[in-house]
């Protein structure tokens, strides 16, 4: 039988899902073990219960400066700039995006001006917003926007360009104006798509995030982890990557679930 | 009840000529079915009588007036695919016209209102035979399914003109027979002019009061490109068929119900101008 047609069993996906994480645990905990027995000083790669005693330390022992649990504070805080960033790119994608997808004069103006934007560095532009807006939150969360709003707006505007011609005619003849085959034909024909391209800029933006916060800030997870890493506190740096990945799939499955909930016909057959 | 005349048209894209003096009177309450040659032009015509496209040259006149520059209310429109919207039920689909022209902010009515549209859109729903559809995605529905709820969707706005371009074309040979007769009855109950682009010349002789042919008079390779397609041939249907009359040809006669006598023949053309020259 050819490998192509061998599927493995109900039961087989998740033992074959978890396999990889597996490796990796494993050659963490060997690697860590040999280098720890080499030297039980060594701080590159620490052991779990090392690590397990600064989650406690972090997530669940109040700070003795300030009496503040770190690790939440920190997430608190990180996520704040996160979304604020995220929900001022929405929105302007969802303006620019369906004026540029909807109307030919908009698109005259906007797409060529997008398209530039899009291109520029957005962390080259880190100091100048540093220098203009401050250092406070408004210079990070703009850096997400000027990160993921281009992006999002370029996408949106060609899902909705690409909607057959057909259907804009026969929603004209269904007595339309360009008020509403905006908002009633195209806007919810593009959500399904903005909330996918959503979903895959959450790790530019998280880049963008922890860049700002590195340079930058009183708290934030980005903040914590290039502070630690003076002390080369692998103890501390790991466990927060983890977290932040945890965080990014956590909210790439509540957009998943979002998009199944609202919109039940955009599914796509047998994918996820 | 809508006439059509049309003026000496021409279209031309860039060199290319697709259509050249075509010249049609369409009587009111008219079926024309539209046939020729694939690439002869047909579509292109029927996005000029929908405002799609703008004629190079030439008018076209509904009732006696220049049409409005862009698609609205009065012509209605069914295509092969992409005629209904993937993100709303079918009970959806047919309240968006309604309910666009009730609230030009919102585009969405709610309350009596809303009730009075949603009985009215499934009494239709009802007529074309998609009963008990009401609350399924187009995805989920037949082709059939979906050529039904879109002729529903466009008389819900009850236009004068109704455009249909190959409409039943992908549909297999039993389903398009039920669906014909459908055709046949909405005409007849539904005061439209109707314009059908087919392939199928049993389907135009079936439904059609006049069945009229674009071809290319030159067709040599070299000739293609400055030569366009005008109408060949213009052929009025006998016995003629007469919108909101039956004829023995069209009647569905109930098994026990041959008196033939119940069905009148009417004499007459639905074609008062003749329309083009061979
Ligand atoms: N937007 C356009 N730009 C340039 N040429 C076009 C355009 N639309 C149609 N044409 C040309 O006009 C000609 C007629 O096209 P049309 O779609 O009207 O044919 P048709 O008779 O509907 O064919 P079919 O039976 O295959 O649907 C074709 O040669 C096509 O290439
Ligand atoms: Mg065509």
């Amino acid at each position: 039988m050819r490998l192509i047609n061998i599927h493995p069993g109900k039961g087989g996906r998740p033992v074959l899902a978890a396999l990889p994480f597996v490796a990796l645990a494993l050659a963490y905990l060997i690697g860590s073990g040999l280098r720890l027995a080499d030297n039980p000083a060594d701080k590159l790669l620490p052991s779990l219960a090392a690590m397990g005693r600064m989650i406690e330390v972090m997530a669940f022992t109040p700070d003795k400066r300030t009496g503040d649990y770190l690790l939440w504070t920190d997430t608190a805080a990180s996520l704040m700039r996160l979304w604020s960033g995220l929900a001022i790119a929405t929105l302007i994608a969802l303006v620019l995006g369906l004026l540029n997808g909807v109307l030919p004069i908009a698109r005259a103006i906007l797409a060529p001006f997008v398209a530039f934007l899009s291109m520029v560095p957005p962390l080259a532009l880190l100091p100048v917003l540093f220098i203009t807006l401050g250092l406070g939150e408004v210079s990070k969360i703009a850096l997400i926007v000027i990160g993921v709003a281009p992006i999002l707006t370029r996408d949106l505007a060609m899902t909705a360009a690409a909607l057959p011609r057909e259907q804009i005619v026969k929603a004209e003849t269904l007595s339309a104006s360009s008020w509403l085959v905006a908002t009633r034909v195209v806007l919810p024909q593009v959500m399904p798509r903005l909330i996918d391209s959503l979903r895959l800029q959450l790790g530019p933006a998280f880049l963008f995030l922890i860049a700002a916060e590195a340079i930058s800030a009183e708290g934030g997870l980005g903040y914590r982890i290039f502070l630690v890493r003076r002390y080369l506190s692998m103890d501390i740096i790991f466990p927060y990557v983890i977290w932040i990945t945890l965080l990014a799939v956590a909210m790439d499955l509540c957009l998943r679930l979002i998009r199944r909930r609202l919109y039940p016909w955009a599914e796509p057959e047998g994918q996820a | 009840m809508t006439a059509l005349t049309i003026q000496n048209l021409w279209k031309e894209y860039g060199d290319q000529v697709v259509l050249e003096s075509v010249s049609l009177t369409i009587a009111p309450r008219a079926f024309v079915a539209l046939v020729g040659p694939s690439g002869c032009g047909k579509t292109t015509f029927l996005r000029m009588l929908l405002g799609q496209e703008r004629p190079t040259r030439g008018s076209i006149l509904m009732d006696g007036d220049p049409l409005p520059p862009e698609p609205g209310p009065d012509r209605g429109v069914v295509y092969q695919r992409y005629s209904v919207f993937p993100h709303l039920t079918a009970l959806q689909n047919v309240l968006l016209g309604p309910e666009m022209q009730a609230s030009r902010l919102t585009g969405r009515v709610w309350g009596m209102k809303r009730r009075v549209l949603v009985d009215k859109a499934a009494a239709l729903l009802a007529e074309v035979g998609l009963a008990g559809a009401e609350g399924k995605y187009p995805a989920q529905l037949s082709g059939g399914m979906q050529q039904r709820l879109a002729l529903a969707q466009t008389l819900m706005m009850r236009p004068k003109l109704l455009l249909l371009d190959e409409p039943f074309g992908a549909l297999d040979p039993g389903i398009r027979a039920e669906i014909h007769a459908l055709m046949r009855r909405l005409w007849h109950e539904h005061a439209m002019t109707v314009v059908m682009v087919t392939h199928d010349l049993r389907e135009a002789f079936a439904l059609a009061t006049r069945v009229i042919a674009f071809d290319r008079p030159r067709n040599r390779p070299e000739e293609r490109m400055r030569y366009g397609a005008t109408i060949t041939n213009d052929i009025a249907i006998w016995p003629p068929r007469v919108a909101g009359r039956q004829t023995i040809y069209d009647a569905d006669i109930p098994a026990g119900q041959d008196d033939l006598s119940r069905f009148a023949i009417h004499s007459g053309t639905t074609r008062p101008v003749a329309g083009a020259q061979a």
